[in-house]
């Protein structure tokens, strides 16, 4: 069985440093505000390295993901 | 008097790199107990993952904790408790949670990266009339007078709504605050000065609210905000938005222009730019550590434990250059993958302005390595004692 990657967004620990969307911008976005927004928690296989950097780089730990 | 500390151990360099004493600590001890330019003892943290794990943490390592009590351990210890609170209004790197969140929050807003993307442009022009000015003056050039340091100057001043003309007093005034080999109570005074000149500066804006960042602060959140508070974030964005930018594009040219192999590659492939960024963020590493912590806990640290009170110095500059980041971590090598270095910092007080640090540097070095292709460094003045790490001065000819 293929399990796919799984990317959590915590809101309320979002710093709205935006690296994750510099990194991703197909799988985040950030609102109005800076907060993170996350367009898709099941990102296509090809974005899941770039996902992961994203992940990887959030200074605030926002970002965690299962995999 | 306060005495002129020798230079702490976290902020000797020889050219670009960490004392070598700094990477022998990373592998062998992890943490020691340092002397600081604050005349306060401090545990200095080098590995990456305690750097970050320390960042991360600010319950156990606060910010904001103790602050009157260091200050005046820095040889302050004549200043009133209304003076010392009026020098910390605003300046976020100095609270925790809630203060810190609270003003965060208002100021998120103004560096999205859609934000930075509609500012790009005018970046670009920026960039441009400053190469034209070059150009037009021929080579050679001091590279930090006539480039990196007006550019991000001009941006600031613009973002935040401070008059362009005023620029010869502020940078002044940063250069002797950042200064460690300044005495603390005469960069205590520089400090009441651009105080002082950031309360003019608020009074106006609050009489006339303009458009630009400290004007929209002003309309939309004016009265969440003390006057104090207005004048604090004023300095702390007005500071950090042309000093850092300034040091990273001095010094990130001169590391190209040393190693021609990453120059080359560069401007053969300038889509590489934004790893090329990265990769010069971590291997420079211009703030040598971020500001410190404060323990509020019993704490382990490598192995060491600390007791409540203790003041943490994290060496960024040396975490960066950690195996466990990437591997060979002294090389430059704008081909790799830099991600999760802590030139910004980490954690909640991971800088601000970074997407208009990189946007700048995305526009920056490009520009210069089209304009002047024959570009090449004559002459380099490194900065020795201060908190931001660059050049002086650095010719350069073509």
């Amino acid at each position: 069985m293929v399990t796919a990657m799984k990317i959590r967004a915590d809101r309320d620990v979002c710093i709205g440093a935006g690296l994750c969307l510099m990194t991703a911008e197909e799988v985040f976005d950030q609102d109005d505000d800076g907060v993170v927004v996350l367009l898709t928690p099941t990102p296509a296989p090809e974005l899941e390295e770039k996902a992961r950097r994203a992940v990887r780089s959030c200074p605030s730990g926002a970002l965690s993901m299962e995999e | 008097m306060t005495e002129i500390q020798p230079l702490p151990v976290y902020m000797r360099r020889r050219e670009f790199d960490p004392d070598p004493e700094l990477a022998v600590l990373r592998e062998e001890e992890g943490v020691r107990r340092v002397a600081t330019p604050f005349g306060v003892d401090a545990w200095l943290v080098t590995r990456f993952a305690d750097v970050r794990a320390v960042l991360g943490d600010p319950e156990r390592f606060s910010s904001g904790r103790d602050w009157a009590r260091l200050f005046r351990a820095a040889g302050l210890e004549a200043m009133g408790d209304e003076e010392l609170a009026r020098l910390r209004a605003g300046n976020l790197l100095a609270y925790d949670a809630p203060e810190h969140t609270r003003l965060r929050r208002l100021l998120t807003p103004e560096f999205t990266v859609r934000r930075m993307r509609r500012l790009e442009p005018r970046v670009e022009e920026i960039v441009e009339r400053h190469l034209d000015e070059m150009e037009r003056s021929g080579s050679p050039a001091d590279l930090v007078s006539s480039f990196a340091l007006p550019v991000p100057s001009m941006v600031i001043c613009e973002l935040l709504g401070v008059p362009y003309e005023d620029r010869a007093g502020f940078q002044h005034r940063t250069s002797r605050m950042l200064d460690v080999s300044v005495p603390v109570r005469e960069r205590v005074a520089v400090q009441r000065e651009s105080r002082a000149y950031m309360a003019g500066l608020v009074a106006r804006i609050r009489a006339d609210p303009g458009e630009e960042l400290l004007g929209t602060l002003v309309r939309e959140h004016g009265d969440e905000l003390t006057d104090d508070e207005l004048i604090g974030i004023g300095n702390l964005l007005l500071v950090a938005g042309h000093e850092t930018t300034s040091n990273m594009l001095s010094l990130g040219t001169l590391a190209l222009l040393r190693h021609p192999d990453q120059a080359e590659l560069l401007r053969e492939e300038p889509e590489r730019i934004d790893a090329a960024v990265e990769e010069l963020l971590r291997w420079l590493g211009i703030l040598h550590a971020g500001t410190a912590r404060v323990t509020t806990a019993e704490v382990d640290l490598a192995g060491h434990t600390v007791r409540p009170g203790e003041l943490v110095v994290c060496a960024l500059t040396t975490a960066n250059r950690d195996p466990a980041l990437v591997p060979d971590p002294d090389a430059l090598d704008i081909t790799r993958d830099a991600a999760g270095h802590v030139a910004f910092g980490h954690g909640v007080h991971h800088c601000l302005g970074a997407p208009l640090a990189r946007m700048e540097m995305r526009v920056g070095y490009p520009a210069l390595l089209r304009r002047f292709p024959g570009l090449r460094a004559v002459d380099a003045d490194f900065r020795t004692f201060h908190v931001v790490y660059g050049l002086t001065s650095c010719e350069v000819a073509w």
